[in-house]
């Protein structure tokens, strides 16, 4: 489980040095709260990335964050070696459950081909290759048969399924994940743990909030303790010690 | 049926197939906003609207009417957005203020106008009393809102759908959601004509309702309710001369009663089938 990171992948040998993600002094405000406080990390595709930490840490936060999707008022992202201004088409986010409306009447395809837009711009067709990206990605994710429901009537799994399935479509290379685990049952956990280690073989940088620190160890490579600050981060082995944890938590134990 | 013959007859049914089409197709985002309710409210706007054009220019023409249904709805809407925009006022909260008052500001004017009588025809609609102009007003705007939304389908799509994914992706979301709500209240202006301010709601909403209890694909929304708009709203206008009903209220009888029947008999989702998958 934790092998050097440089070996269990192969997405990344044909480069000169590794598809690297530096986030260095990243610091957010919502208004005059400060919600991240210069967090830094650096992590490399085919890694599974925990953010832990107790909640209002600001791991969704940091994701957002990374995603573009609230403004950050100092730090810088960079992303193989080029800085990243405001978003990438190389990142994808999947939302907190609760935050999708899941009555939007979309069916799983059409959801998928949402991930084609930041390729075709408002207004040029479909060519072969975004129906094949979009294709491939209902295949990977073994949605074809699901490809016509609408997105309400997935299970919790099918559903992190098939945002996931856009993400492919994107052609994303960092997947970040809002509590991916949350809510699933033990069986689409465990299908959905598979299917993150096979996207980081692939090549891909995973980066997930997690709040159950018992399964932190059998899901992630490495883990980023969150409390506004960064407080520790590297393999999940170093991380995960009683210390860091507690300081992290105030000594609280999490309910899981 | 000799009416089919009659000049103003036809001129009607083409009117209620341009205005059915183009609300019908509106309404497919009116139900991907959730805001029906708001719509109601943009509608009621309209009538103080009306009674302000006509007390500004001492007349009432078909064209101080649409500028002052539009000043109104435009400064109620767009209010409530920017009101909104500090979150510290939800924008339903902020609508219902601002529309009750003009709304009040209307039924004080209203009586000191001496033209009441027509008015009656601004609230339920007069589609056989249409005329050329208002024929090429009401294509010239669902060509607009037919053009505007189809250039644009994929970032409003995406705004409605995740407006902060749409706004990290580079859609400039506070402009399409300015846009909406311009066509929204042009929609509701042009189906004035058709079927008055009390009912637009019924054909900017009934139709994509409708067609969401048949299908989940998002672009069938729009046009199934386009289709069922055009179709309802012409087939009201026949129907209404067969059985000496308005109109007006017949359009509006005939799509909720298209809705109601989806509701009970839709394969997908119907009353009667509610088989899952």
């Amino acid at each position: 489980m934790n092998e050097s990171p440089h070996d269990h992948h192969d997405c990344c040998a044909h480069h000169a040095h590794h598809h690297e993600l530096v986030i260095d002094r990243l610091t957010v405000h919502y208004r005059r709260v400060l919600a991240l406080d210069r967090v830094s990390l650096a992590t490399s595709c085919g890694n599974r990335v925990a953010l832990i930490g107790p909640n209002g840490a600001g791991k969704s936060t940091l994701l957002k964050a990374i995603a573009g999707l609230v403004p950050r008022s100092a730090g810088t992202i960079t992303w193989r070696g080029t800085p990243v201004r405001k978003w990438s088409r190389e990142f994808a986010y999947l939302p907190q459950r609760e935050e999708v409306d899941w009555s939007f009447p979309i069916t799983v395809r059409g959801l998928v081909e949402m991930g084609r837009y930041p390729q075709t711009g408002w207004w040029r067709k479909f060519s072969d290759e975004d129906t094949a990206a979009v294709e491939r990605a209902l295949e990977s994710l073994a949605l074809r048969d699901l490809q016509h429901r609408q997105i309400r009537e997935l299970s919790g799994g099918q559903q992190q399924r098939a945002f996931l399935a856009r993400a492919l479509a994107q052609e994303a290379h960092v997947l970040l994940l809002d509590e991916p685990f949350t809510g699933l049952d033990r069986n689409a956990s465990r299908l959905l743990a598979e299917l993150l280690g096979k996207l980081s073989h692939e090549g891909r940088l995973v980066i997930a909030s997690h709040h159950d620190l018992a399964s932190t160890a059998d899901l992630f490579d490495e883990a980023l303790v969150l409390s506004t600050r960064a407080l520790a981060f590297g393999t999940v082995r170093e991380i995960l010690t009683d210390a860091l944890v507690d300081r992290a938590f105030g000594q609280i134990t999490p309910a899981s | 049926m000799e009416l089919l013959s009659n000049p103003f007859y036809q001129r009607a049914l083409a009117a209620a197939a341009f205005i059915g089409f183009a609300n019908g197709y509106f309404s497919g985002f009116v139900i991907l906003r959730r805001d029906a309710l708001s719509v109601s409210a943009l509608s009621h706007t309209m009538l103080p609207g009306i009674a302000l054009g006509i007390l500004a220019t001492g007349a009432l023409t078909q064209w101080n009417a649409f500028a002052g249904a539009l000043f109104a709805a435009l400064m109620v809407g767009l209010g409530s957005v920017a009101v909104s925009r500090g979150k510290r006022v939800a924008q339903g909260t902020a609508l219902a203020v601002l529309y009750t008052s003009s709304f009040a500001v209307g039924v004080a004017v209203l009586p000191l106008l001496k033209t009441r009588q027509q008015l009656e025809d601004w609230l339920f609609g007069n589609i056989v009393a249409v005329g050329n102009a208002d024929l090429a007003i009401s294509f010239a705007t669902g060509a607009l809102i037919l053009l505007a939304t189809s250039l644009l389908m994929r970032p409003i799509l995406l705004t409605l759908f995740e407006p902060n994914v749409a706004a990290a992706q580079g859609v400039p979301v506070r402009f399409v959601q300015y846009l909406l709500f311009g066509l929204l209240v042009l929609s509701l202006v042009s189906s004035l004509q058709a079927v008055g301010c009390v009912l637009s709601v019924g054909l900017l909403v009934t139709p994509a309702a409708t067609v969401a209890l048949l299908t989940d694909r998002t672009p069938a929304l729009f046009w199934g309710g386009g289709a069922i708009g055009a179709i309802g709203s012409a087939g009201a206008v026949l129907l209404s001369a067969r059985f000496g009903i308005s109109p007006g209220p017949a359009i509006v009888i005939l799509l909720g009663g298209l809705f109601v029947a989806a509701y009970l008999f839709s394969p997908r989702y119907g009353l009667l089938f509610t088989k899952r998958h």
